[in-house]
């Protein structure tokens, strides 16, 4: 029972994020665009939008069209939400909370995200649609590209910090002993690791299919892609799912990156509970900023994208892993 | 391999520029105007609806001709003797009663002709702009406060001194006709006799 309940805290946690973050993103939409985004629901600038559209969602019709491949047209949502459900499981929350402290911890949540791609497709050919399944196609084309460079620069990561295991590295990068002042952060431990988060930060940004790089999906070309036969629930576990997995990502990035839990001022506000809030305002940082792009930049053609990500994305990751490799030899 | 990198610079540095162009949007406050929560104050001299300070009528009717679409219809009759109407704010003597006084806003298409002509500036254009119905009908606004009672009251009365005059223009006429009659009868005579 208590591991029941140990187990469905990030569900609790991915479900109040989802709602909040989807609010947030129309926020930001609209106030990019000059707008005001939703004002009624709730009271307090709309807060409740999201509650509303959930409650929408859930009493609508699911429709399954009569052509598609019915058993994995309607199982498609829910692997991918699985797939990036089971990945949390290896996150540190905060120094009290970890789902699985493993060894392997990077290892399985890339393993484990593959099977987001595998989801895509499935969804993508079950409709039996043709712009689903060029969606999926892309969708296929460009997670695999992408898993190169965010696997270079997380096996950076994990060349300074020695270890696979997410809880080690966060523990890890606690204090403030850099120059005096700055946080034991891997970012600040070794100057070529800035370059790859920056590898970082573009493979997640395509990994978890957004704009410029949310071919998958493009609403205006390819109508919502592999999304276009969902509807009802259905279409809301796969909204979820992506939300889902920007979080996931834009954690795991923390972690990596920027000390997890740790807390910025060194001991100073460094509980259990500060660490969680330190940890999920990290996170939150780069949802907003992949939110705060998207509303920005526009989209990228797919030739484009592989070339990006072939010619300067791949060869650049590598590169740096070695420049990595060598500073760690050296100092 | 240097256009490559000078390549990967300006798409850098043009993302910079973008994000900031839209971070700067971001803090601005929105132009979204809430509508029926907040409202636009409308500019002066705005054309929205017409009103008629009805009391100030004095029924010349000229704001009926001067409209091109013929929505306004105004209908008076003439005050009798024994009543006096008063004068308007502007202090033009009244002397008609309104009886009617229609305008039909679904046909006006708001010139805004109507209202310069006027002697007593009565009729306006109101800043007033969310009166729309679902019947046609409701758009006709009648302006004339005198009741169904008074107005047939008022009609008899003017009728009856219309007659009145009438019968003493009748009159009057036919006198002079008999006394220019006796005239040329006279005259008649006297060059007959000469």
């Amino acid at each position: 029972m208590a591991l029941l309940i140990f187990a469905t805290l990030p569900l609790l946690l991915i479900v109040g994020y989802a709602l909040f973050a989807i609010w947030l993103e129309r926020k930001v939409s609209a106030h990019i665009q000059d707008r005001l985004g939703p004002m009624r629901v709730g009271g307090w600038h709309g807060w409740a939008q999201t509650i509303a559209d959930m409650l929408k969602l859930i009493q609508k019709e699911d429709i399954i069209p009569t052509n598609a491949s019915r058993f994995l047209f309607k199982s498609a949502p829910f692997v991918l939400f699985a797939a990036s459900y089971a990945a949390f499981s290896v996150i540190p929350f905060s120094s009290a909370y970890i789902g699985s402290s493993i060894n392997i911890g990077v290892f399985y949540l890339l393993a484990v995200t593959s099977l987001l791609t595998l989801s895509v497709i499935m969804g993508a050919w079950a409709s039996n649609n043709k712009w689903s399944l060029l969606g999926g196609m892309r969708t296929a084309a460009q997670m695999v590209s992408y898993e190169v460079p965010t696997i270079m620069s997380v096996l950076s990561v994990l060349v300074v910090a020695g270890s696979l295991n997410l809880m080690t590295i966060s523990e890890m990068q606690t204090g403030n002993d850099i120059l005096g002042f700055l946080p034991n952060w891997l970012i600040f431990q070794n100057p070529f690791l800035i370059v790859a988060f920056i590898i970082f930060f573009i493979s997640i940004v395509a990994e978890s299919h957004r704009v410029p790089f949310d071919l998958p999906e493009s609403e205006s070309e390819l109508v919502a892609g592999f999304q276009t036969e969902y509807s009802g629930m259905r279409w809301g576990i796969f909204m979820l799912a992506e939300y889902a997995d920007m979080l996931l990502l834009s954690l795991l990035g923390a972690v990596l990156f920027f000390g997890g839990w740790a807390s910025p001022f060194g001991s100073y506000l460094s509980g259990p509970v500060w660490g969680f809030i330190w940890f999920m305002l990290k996170g939150l940082l780069f949802v907003f900023v992949m939110m705060w792009m998207r509303w920005t930049l526009p989209r990228y053609r797919v030739d484009q994208l592989m070339e990006i990500c072939w010619t300067i994305l791949i060869p650049v990751s590598f590169i740096n892993f070695v420049l990595i490799a060598l500073w760690e030899m050296t100092f | 391999m240097v256009q490559t990198l000078k390549k990967s610079w300006t798409t850098f540095k043009t993302i910079f520029t973008g994000m900031g162009v839209t971070m700067r949007h971001l803090l601005q406050p929105s132009v979204t105007l809430r509508y029926p929560e907040e409202r636009d104050e409308l500019p002066s001299g705005a054309r929205s609806k017409l009103f008629v300070h009805i009391d100030d009528c004095i029924g010349c009717k000229l704001c009926e001709r001067a409209c091109p679409v013929n929505c306004i219809a105004i209908e008076t009759v003439q005050a009798t003797k024994d009543v006096d109407l008063g004068k308007t704010s502007t202090g033009n003597p009244k002397r008609f009663w309104i009886t009617t006084f229609n305008i039909d806003m679904s046909k006006c298409m708001y010139c805004d002709m109507c209202v310069p002509p006027c002697p007593t500036e009565c009729i306006s254009m109101v800043p007033e702009y969310e009166y729309s119905e679902y019947d046609r009908n409701n758009l006709l606004f009648q302006f004339s406060e005198l009741s169904a009672d008074k107005v047939t009251e008022v009609k008899e009365k003017a009728e009856k001194e219309q007659e009145e005059k009438q019968r003493k223009k009748k009159e009057a006429a036919r006198k002079k006709k008999a006394q220019k009659a006796d005239q040329t009868s006279k005259a008649k005579q006297k060059n007959s006799e000469g």
